[in-house]
This record gives structure tokens, C-alpha cells and sequence, in this order.
């Protein structure tokens, strides 16, 4: 080859090579914004994942065509997990969120090899200069379902379906119980461990159980509405959990607590695009639009639904707070004095049941 | 504990057990013909889908279970041509309808989760229901339930006392010898896998259908597994399966019972005794070869191949 046919060579690729920036440039700013999601359960499961994909879908309908969603759903947690995270982030998509406390570590090692891309992870801990966490407040929605259970209940008795005792169910369990001991110290709380999130029939196994031995309003942290439809069949009450479940049990249910991902995601996606976006722990709850308790049963009384709403403003404006001192454990030693409360960090690590509980905790 | 709590923990148990009765029986059938599929997750799962789906567009129970049961034979089949004409691994074959099975449902049901219906109410016989402990237990049930104390006993007579039963189970225990005398090998293996995937669709629709009014993915929460258990612990008995699946019923009863009542035992030790008992019998049964010999079809899941 000739020097001069080389130069030339170099100058058609060198402005190919330009041009070809350029048109990716502009092509760009037109693309739409690739957002993935991680889920750890079925779409199917009408709880958990299915409420993460209604907030995909929320996204979906707020910027159309400027974004571009994907989801994969049943990811094991663990090294499959990173196979798949890794996968989302090499084809392009900028904003990834995953959605099991499991997914961890598998994206703050993906996060590391992708530095422009922004990772969520939800119910983690750990962050990163392009990894933020994200949670809701539950518990806020148990102690108005708390406050509700206490004004219905006939028999003095409540029951409470629980998945595993780790501090994010045990926390919500002393909401309600924190409720009970400020609304209606006669009546008992009774827990009952399932030992698995989701199993529709064991649930309604736990739900049949509790109502046999006098309970009459059943609340659950477990995903399936099989509960609902047992209390609705025996005409007893029951609160909804992550989504609305009303149409199981158009008598039995008092109110579901709602997890409404939805403006999360869409402030999210938001600040990816405007380029605002900044590590950091969100924790959402009421106020922020996350938790929703989107409806209440006609059959409770007027004065209590009026309370409730009372409850929930409190809640939005910061004046109520379930968590405030006094608050004494199981034993009636006082944990947190008058004046002070309990943190969010404090409540991500609690092992402890609050004073009026009659069981323990299953170790 | 007093006389109410007593009854409904026995009604309780009965009704948690079905579902397990069932899809045993069908696989106790299955596999004294010396097939073993483990695809009854798959084909429960199916049978729930299908029933739901069906109930729900139809507004007929009856069509429902009826449909239930044709989506398990279906699948079996699919089992059936796979391990029987091409002589495939019948376990790998199992665990891949298995996975079919909760992919397939998952995908056809999608639309029809969050969706409830009215379920199969429970035929109260008057008189008998209101019998002390036992009324509710044998004369409280549903329809499905009744089913079950038919089939234990139907299946119970074909495998001990009919003639039918004797070629299943010659068939199970030698197939060359039984199709050396003219025995139809190839048409009683398939019969029974079609039992089985049958039992496995009816059980399936009784949890959608039933038990817990609904649809979700994954709804079976390896009761499937649990059966396939149980026919082992039972050593291949009928009446044994019954028992199982009725004491499988009462430990997850009580676990929950006594939880509810203050005690405080581990739910978690709880939860594992049904499947340590299951992992116990199982050790035993095997570390004596002559007697886990006697007790197993000789020939379970070994492929048949017809020759000349």
C-alpha cells in the first residue's frame, strides 16, 4: 500500500468513524430510555411481583415511547441473578432496577463493571456511586389496619398470618400490636408462622385455624388472597396485603395495604433522564404516595373510617408516628422512653416483639 | 382443647389431606405398573389452570373438574409417548413435565390471576354432620371429598382384589414375564399413566376449584412432591397412602393449631417433621435391600422394550 492511499484510507475511516458518532449521537438523544426490572417471583403471584410490574406498567404509561421496559420474572437469587442483571445492563438498558433483597450483591458486582448505568435495588442496604436502595414503610399501613381491627373485632381476638421472622415482618406485626395496646388493649393478638411466602392453601389452612379458635378479623403478610376468601366464606373480616384484594372478599375486607411502586419508579426514571439522579436510600411511605390503603368496607363504622383517614394524615404530616416512645418489649421493660423513637434503622434490625404479645418469636 | 376445636382440626385434616390423597392414589396406580412420573406437579398444576380457567368462562364446576382431569391425562400422555415409544428416562422425563407443567400453567393463566369465583361448597348430610368429633370430618365435606373416600376404596379393591389389578401389578413386577404370557404391557402402562395424570388434574382443580378459590402460579406449592413421597412411605399399600395422607393432613394442621393456641414450639421444626418422617422411612426402608425389594414393583422405572 502506498502512503498516499493510506492516509486516504485513514481520513474516509477516521470520518466515517466520525460521522458514525454523530449519527449514534443523534440517534440517541431520540432513543428511548431502556429501563429494566429484576423480579424474584412470578407477575402471577398477584402480591409482591405483580405490584413491582403494575409500577413498571405506571412507567410505561407515563413517558410512552420515551422509555422502553423489559422484565424478567422468577430470578433465582444468587449467581443467577447476576447472569441476568449483567445481561440487562449489556443490552442497553441505562436504569435497572431489581426487586429481592437476595439481588444484592449480584447487582453492586454488576454495578462495578457498568459505571453508567443506574442500578435500584429494593429492601437493600448497601449502595454505590451508581447504586441507590429503595423501600416502603409498610408498617404505616398495618397500624391504621391495627387501629381498624380493633374497632370491628367482636371477640376480642386478631390474627396475624406471618411468612418468616425477619425484622421487616416482626416490625409490622408490632405495628398492629402497638395499635391494639393504644385502641383496644382487651384484644389479643395471635400469630401464626407459616414458613413461606406464598402457598395459597397453607394460608387459608392458618386463616381456617385462627377463625376456629374465635379470631374474627385476620390480617396476613403472606402474598396470597386465600386468607380473604376464608374469612369472606365464614363471614369474619380481613386486610389485604401489597395489593388490592378486595374482589376476594367483597364482605370480609376491611382495607388492603397497597404497595404502589408506580411513583417511585416514574420519579426515578425522571431524574435518570433529566441527569439528577443521585445515590441514595429511599424510604417511601405514605407521604411519598408508596403505601395506599385505596379503599374502606362500608360495613365499618362511620366514626372509624373518619379516624383512620385521621391516622393516615397524621402519618403524611409526621405528627403520627407508630414507632414513638413509650414503647416496652414483651418482658415490659421500657425500650424506647417518652420523647424519643425509634429510627428507620433501628426498625430494619428489630428481633423483638413490644409489650402484649403473648407469643415468641420462632427461632 | 374442647369438642369444637377437636372436630374442626378433624374436619381440617381430612380436607388438607385430599388433595394429597388423591394425586397418591393416582400415582400409586402409575406406579405399580412400574412407571415412575414425576411430573405430577406439572400435570396438578395443569388441572388447576384448566379447571379454574374453564369454571370461570363457564360458571360450571362440574365442567371445571371435568376438564381439570382431561388436562392431567393429556400431559400424562405426554409422558406416556415420550418414556414408552422412545424409551426415554422416565425420572428425567417426569422432572421435565414437572417444568413444563409450571411454565405451561403460569403462561395460560396469566390473564386470570386476581380473578375469583365461587367455590365448591361443602353437602352437609342431615343428621350425620352433627354427629359428635367425627360429623363434620366424614359428613362435612364437599363433593370432592367424598370423591376421595370412593377412590381410596375402588383403588383399594382394583389393586388387591381384581383381576385387572393382578396383570397391573404383573406388569409392574416383571414386564417381560407378563408379555411373554400375552399380557398387554404396553396398554396397562398406559392406562395407568392415564389414571394418574387424571387423579393429578382432579387434584389440582379441588385446590383451585375448592380448596382456595383462585389462580395464582405456582399454587400447588409442591404438594406434588409430597404425594410422590407419600407413595413411598406408604410402601406401595393403598390403605397406607390413605393414613399418610391423612397424618401428613393432621401434622399441618397442628402446627398451626398449637401456634394459634400460645405453644411455643419452632414452627420451623414443626414444618420439617412431615418431610424428616418422609426422609426417615425412606432410609430405613432402604438400608434393608431384601425388604425395600419386596415392598417396591420390581421393575419401577425401568423402560419396557417388546421384543420380537
Amino acid at each position: 500500500m502506498k502512503r498516499r492511499q493510506f492516509n486516504k484510507l485513514v481520513t474516509g475511516l477516521a470520518a466515517g468513524v466520525c460521522l458514525t458518532a454523530l449519527s449514534s449521537l443523534s440517534v440517541q438523544a431520540a432513543d428511548p430510555l431502556k429501563v429494566g426490572f429484576v423480579y424474584v417471583g412470578p407477575i402471577g403471584d398477584h402480591g409482591w411481583s405483580y405490584q413491582h410490574d403494575q409500577g413498571r406498567k405506571s412507567v410505561e404509561a407515563e413517558f410512552g415511547d420515551k422509555v422502553k421496559t423489559t422484565y424478567v420474572e422468577n430470578v433465582a437469587e444468587g449467581a443467577d441473578a447476576q447472569r441476568v442483571i449483567y445481561n440487562l445492563a449489556k443490552t442497553g438498558h441505562k436504569l435497572i432496577f431489581t426487586t429481592s433483597f437476595g439481588f444484592m450483591n449480584p447487582t453492586l458486582k454488576v454495578a462495578k463493571q457498568f459505571p453508567d448505568v443506574v442500578f435500584e435495588h429494593a429492601t437493600g442496604y448497601k449502595m454505590a456511586k451508581n447504586v441507590g436502595t429503595y423501600i416502603s414503610t409498610t408498617f404505616e399501613g398495618r397500624y391504621v389496619a391495627g387501629y381498624v381491627a380493633s374497632q370491628v373485632t367482636k371477640s376480642n381476638k386478631i390474627g396475624y398470618i406471618a411468612s418468616f421472622p425477619i425484622p421487616e415482618v416482626i416490625r409490622d406485626i408490632n405495628a398492629v400490636q402497638l395499635a391494639l395496646n393504644k385502641y383496644n388493649p382487651e384484644a389479643e393478638l395471635k400469630v401464626i408462622w407459616v414458613n413461606s411466602w406464598f402457598d395459597p392453601g397453607k394460608e387459608a389452612d392458618a386463616a381456617n385455624a385462627m377463625m376456629d379458635q374465635g379470631v374474627d378479623v385476620i390480617l396476613q403478610h403472606t402474598d396470597s388472597p386465600a386468607a380473604m376468601q376464608a374469612a369472606d366464606r365464614r363471614g369474619k373480616y380481613a386486610v389485604g396485603q401489597a395489593s388490592d384484594m378486595s374482589s376476594f372478599g367483597p364482605n370480609a375486607h376491611l382495607l388492603s395495604v397497597v404497595d404502589e411502586w408506580g411513583p417511585h419508579y416514574i420519579n426515578t426514571v425522571n431524574s435518570v433522564m433529566n441527569g439528577t439522579w443521585k445515590p441514595k436510600a429511599n424510604v417511601e411511605g405514605m407521604k411519598e404516595g408508596a403505601i395506599v390503603i385505596p379503599s374502606f368496607n362500608d360495613s365499618i363504622p362511620a366514626d372509624v373510617v373518619s379516624h383512620a383517614k385521621e391516622l393516615i394524615a397524621g402519618i403524611k404530616d409526621g405528627s403520627v408516628y407508630p414507632f414513638a416512645g413509650p414503647i416496652k418489649n414483651k418482658a415490659g421493660e421500657l425500650v424506647v422512653p417518652e420523647g424519643s423513637s425509634l429510627s428507620y434503622e433501628d426498625l430494619e434490625k428489630m428481633n423483638w416483639y413490644v409489650e402484649g404479645i403473648q407469643s415468641d418469636i420462632p427461632k | 382443647m374442647d369438642i369444637d376445636l377437636i372436630t374442626n382440626i378433624l374436619y381440617a385434616m381430612i380436607r388438607t389431606g385430599t388433595p394429597l390423597l388423591i394425586v397418591a392414589l393416582g400415582e400409586l396406580v402409575c406406579e405399580k405398573s412400574g412407571v415412575l412420573n414425576l411430573g405430577q406437579e406439572g400435570m396438578m398444576l395443569m388441572g388447576a389452570v384448566i379447571g379454574f380457567i374453564v369454571t370461570l368462562v363457564s360458571g360450571s364446576l362440574l365442567l371445571g373438574f371435568l376438564l381439570a382431569m382431561v388436562a392431567g391425562v393429556l400431559m400424562s400422555l405426554i409422558f406416556g409417548l415420550i418414556t414408552m415409544e422412545l424409551s426415554a428416562n422416565q425420572v428425567a422425563t417426569g422432572l421435565a413435565l414437572t417444568i413444563f407443567g409450571t411454565g405451561l400453567s403460569a403462561f395460560i393463566g396469566s390473564d386470570f390471576v386476581g380473578k375469583p369465583i365461587d367455590g365448591l361448597d361443602p353437602i352437609f348430610i342431615s343428621g350425620l354432620t352433627d354427629l359428635p368429633i367425627i360429623g363434620r370430618m366424614f359428613f362435612g365435606q364437599d363433593l370432592v371429598v367424598y370423591l376421595s373416600f370412593i377412590l381410596f376404596g375402588a383403588v383399594y379393591w382394583f389393586i388387591n382384589h381384581s383381576r385387572p389389578g393382578l396383570i397391573l401389578k404383573a406388569v409392574g413386577e416383571n414386564p417381560h414375564a407378563a408379555n411373554a404370557i400375552g399380557l398387554p404391557v404396553f396398554k396397562t402402562r398406559y392406562l395407568a399413566i392415564m389414571f394418574g395424570g387424571a387423579m393429578a388434574g382432579l387434584a389440582g382443580g379441588y385446590l383451585s376449584l375448592a380448596y382456595t378459590p383462585l389462580w395464582a402460579e405456582n399454587m400447588t406449592a409442591g404438594r406434588g412432591w409430597i404425594a410422590l413421597a407419600l407413595v413411598v412411605f406408604a410402601s406401595w399399600k393403598a390403605e397406607r397412602v390413605l393414613l399418610g395422607a391423612w397424618l401428613f393432613g393432621l401434622a399441618s394442621i397442628l402446627h398451626l393449631v398449637f401456634q394459634g393456641l400460645g405453644f411455643s414450639v419452632s414452627p420451623n421444626l414443626l414444618a420439617i417433621l412431615p418431610y424428616l418422617a418422609t426422609v426417615v422411612v425412606l432410609v430405613i426402608l432402604s438400608s434393608n435391600q431384601t425388604r425395600s425389594r419386596l415392598v417396591a414393583p420390581m421393575s419401577l422405572g425401568n423402560p419396557f422394550y417388546a421384543k420380537g
